[in-house]
């Protein structure tokens, strides 16, 4: 049964000490009530107010950290199904699998060119989070030496793979610091070895079984046996499968409150043919996963899966904005060009990539349209004479070039007369796509 | 609990609707192309039928192809000449459906005739033989001279004739009510209009089962997540029993990935991103696969690799849903 802000509220200390981190009693209980905040950030709740609140203000999926410090990385406790009634929360973390039997310089190598797999695009750097480390040797030793191999090579927090509680153990241990993530493949048959072993150490813990019941039962042990923070994992399976088991486990945490499936679920894309397991992992991003484990290494193929992670865990009830005004690129001279666009991320992100492209250093005004696109603002009456005029006088870009020459986006047009009319300068009509500017600069464009 | 649980059961379904039409139908098409009916969110077998196989209509232009960068248009050689022979190709390349886009009757790309348009039509109705998508030039005017001849020379064929606008339907519905082709109903990412352009079409006798909406499509990064969660926001109310969103729906792929700069752009102008062989059909094949997983009906494509990966990851959903359908 959920409980209301206000049920929550009745129970806490109300002496609004932040603390928590919010600004009031109430606003916490807002928060928990929410499933983005769990009892534990109150420090001063009463045993009383625990047992009363108790799992019924738990969040219906539990928030698991992996990793320690900068590079931790937080899955779950996401609220919904569909990104429109909320927000995705928690990014799912894309997991490189290494195999243990790499050699020291071999490891070195390979957690150098994970290191690599990042990309800055949209004004926001999107890169591989995790390092997945594969007990393929068999050997306990092997593999904890390799997880410390890793751990030195790379910054990315690890998960270690395993059918062997022993060897999770072994390579847990040697990488206790770091909170790797412990994996147990086979749980049914090695998850109550694996439950102790997670305990002992207090590391999160993934339970990998083939079946919904399964993976309910043995969760249900792991939370019997005091861990909190699990994963569940269906391992390598086809892709309509999976993405059943991911929207089935989803459905059953968040709107039957299903407490053994209130953990976020870990999917593994390790095919043969790297477009298909590229395909697969962008589905699992869209459809719920927190964790993606993948053989994928080239870099084109993560840029997909993270654009698709990009693009899905935007917040839809907040349109990305950049701050409006001048922005320069290059190091504009008196005669560089002044290009305009709005201040939506996609619409000023795409003019500035452009433009950058074209190597000619040049001034974007980005006007502030409440983060609308350009057709939407000026459909909605943001984007006009009038309010290109006012940012067009107040970024004071006059005063730094020695022409008056302004350049509309080509989607605009009509707009040429009336901004030419209020703001006195000369209009140039650019091209409709931000794809076509390079060309425009370099072939239409005199100052 | 038992995962049964889990599943939603559903009132209604997205509408089933055919293009193309054999000799026995009236036209002259080897065989047919019927896509929706799907009964559950999308691939979830669990729930409800996942409906007809999504299509793969391939790009043909008239005129223009400048336009297209050079990285994709190599790859169809000295087809691209004319519509009737690149028509061909896409069928060699899998297309279930040509879409033929009638860019050279643009003001600017040759302004052809609607004569010369309806010509063309003809002619890649008689070099292939799938089903025909024909899209105006987006030019209001000129589509509304065009379309119309281009309907009467397609008679009888059912094909899916674009776009129709909340601000210009009339002469379009009006011809392809006559000739017997369906529409693609296009909207601005606005479900609501969506539905209003619908209406539009029915209010003047138009049926319902004969649309197809199209939301707008943007491209892997660039918007993706607005059309996604459109059609998301459809398809629930579609299988909740709203009957102005029980249509198929379009997604215009092709079109929009090779727009990115992820695409297009030089390993230099991109270091560390891929090489651009690789990623620009990847691009496209992504941006395809994900709308799969919001209910996408038909998607329109370009490059071949994309055409062959999309067209094996529609083969892994069909199949794997009907190992787990109840």
């Amino acid at each position: 049964m959920a409980l209301s802000g206000l049920d929550i509220y009745k129970h806490l200390p109300k002496e609004n000490c932040k603390e928590c981190g919010l600004a009031t009693c109430l606003a916490f209980a807002m928060k928990v009530a929410g499933g983005q905040a769990t009892l534990d950030a109150c420090p001063r709740l009463d045993d009383g107010a625990k047992a009363a609140l108790g799992e019924a203000s738990a969040p219906p999926q539990q928030l698991v950290t992996i990793g320690s410090g900068d590079h931790a990385v937080k899955i779950g406790q996401e609220t919904v199904l569909f990104r429109h009634d909320d927000k995705f929360y928690h990014p799912c973390a894309v997991a490189i699998c290494v195999d243990d039997t790499l050699d020291g310089d071999a490891m070195g190598e390979r957690c150098k060119a994970i290191g690599a797999l990042s990309f800055d695009r949209m004004g926001t750097t999107s890169a591989v989070g995790l390092l997945a480390l594969h007990n393929t040797s068999g050997d306990v030793q092997r593999f904890a030496q390799a997880a410390k191999a890793a751990a030195v090579a790379s910054d990315k927090p690890l998960v270690l793979i395993s059918p062997d509680a022993d060897a999770l153990r072994a390579a847990g241990e040697a990488t206790a610091d770091g909170r790797p993530l412990l994996w147990i493949k086979d749980a049914v048959e090695n998850g109550d070895a694996a439950i102790a072993v997670a305990k002992d150490l207090s590391l999160p813990l993934c339970l990998e079984a083939p079946d919904f019941d399964s993976l309910a039962a043995l969760a249900e042990k792991a939370r019997d046996a005091g861990l909190k923070e699990l994963v569940l994992s269906p391992g390598p399976v086809g892709a309509a499968e999976g993405l059943s088991f991911l929207s089935q486990s989803r459905r059953a945490a968040i709107e039957k409150k299903f407490r053994p499936m209130g953990f976020p679920v870990a999917m593994v894309a390790m095919g043969e043919d790297p477009v298909e397991t590229t395909v697969d992992a962008c589905w699992y991003t869209l459809k719920y996963a927190g964790i993606i484990v993948t053989n994928l290494s080239s870099p084109e193929q993560l840029l997909a899966v993270l654009t698709t992670r990009q693009d899905i865990y935007t917040n839809p009830q907040v349109p990305v904005q950049v701050e409006p005004g001048l922005h320069t690129i290059g190091d504009p001279g008196a005669d560089a060009p002044v290009l305009v666009t709005t201040n939506f991320a996609l619409s000023y992100y795409s003019v500035e990539s452009e433009v950058e492209s074209s190597r000619i250093p040049a001034y974007v005004l980005a006007v502030d349209t409440e983060g609308t696109s350009v057709l939407t603002a000026w459909a909605a009456e943001k984007l006009t004479a009038a309010t290109i005029t006012e940012a067009l006088t107040q970024c004071g870009v006059g005063g730094k070039i020695d022409h008056k020459k302004l350049i509309l986006p080509g989607l605009v047009a009509v707009l040429s007369g009336s901004v030419a009319d209020e703001s006195g300068w000369e209009i140039l009509v650019g091209p409709r796509e931000a794809s076509g500017i390079v060309s425009y600069l370099k072939n239409q464009w005199k100052p | 609990m038992n995962i049964q649980d889990t599943a939603q059961s559903w009132s209604a379904s997205i509408n089933e609707l055919t293009l193309g039409a054999t000799s026995a139908e009236g036209g002259t098409r080897a065989k047919t192309v019927t896509i929706g009916g799907g009964k559950c969110i999308p691939w979830l077998a669990y729930e409800g039928s996942v409906g007809h196989r999504p299509a793969i209509a391939v790009e043909v232009w008239d005129a223009g192809m400048g336009a297209w960068p050079a990285a994709l248009l190599e790859q169809y050689g000295d087809a691209t000449s004319d519509a009737a022979t690149w028509a061909k190709k896409a069928v060699e390349l899998g297309a279930d459906i040509v879409a033929l886009r009638l860019m050279g009757t643009h003001p600017d790309m040759g302004d052809a005739s609607p004569d010369e348009a309806a010509a063309t039509v003809k002619a890649v109705l008689d070099a292939v033989d799938v089903p025909l998508i024909v899209w105006g030039c987006d030019v209001e005017e000129k589509d509304n001279t065009v379309l119309p001849k281009c309907c009467e020379a397609a008679k009888g064929e059912n094909c899916l004739f674009g776009t129709i606008k909340e601000k210009n339907y009339r002469t379009l519905v009006a011809s392809c009510l006559a000739d017997g082709h369906k529409l693609i109903a296009e909207s601005p990412l606005d479900i609501n209009i969506a539905k209003q352009v619908n209406i539009l079409a029915h209010d003047v006798g138009f049926p319902l089962e004969n649309l197809v909406i199209f939301p707008t499509t943007a491209a892997l990064g660039y918007g993706l997540e607005y059309v996604f969660s459109i059609m998301e926001r459809g398809r629930l109310a579609a299988l909740g029993g709203d009957p102005l969103l029980q249509q198929p729906v379009l997604c215009d792929v092709g079109l929009q990935a090779w727009r990115a700069k992820e695409a297009v752009a030089s390993e230099e102008a991109l270091p560390g991103f891929g090489p651009a062989a690789e990623r620009g059909p990847l691009w496209e094949t992504i941006s395809a696969t994900n709308y799969l997983q919001a209910g996408a009906d038909i998607l329109v494509l370009r490059h071949p690799a994309a055409i062959t990966t999309t067209r094996d990851a529609i083969d892994r959903l069909v199949e794997g849903a009907a190992a787990l359908a109840v």
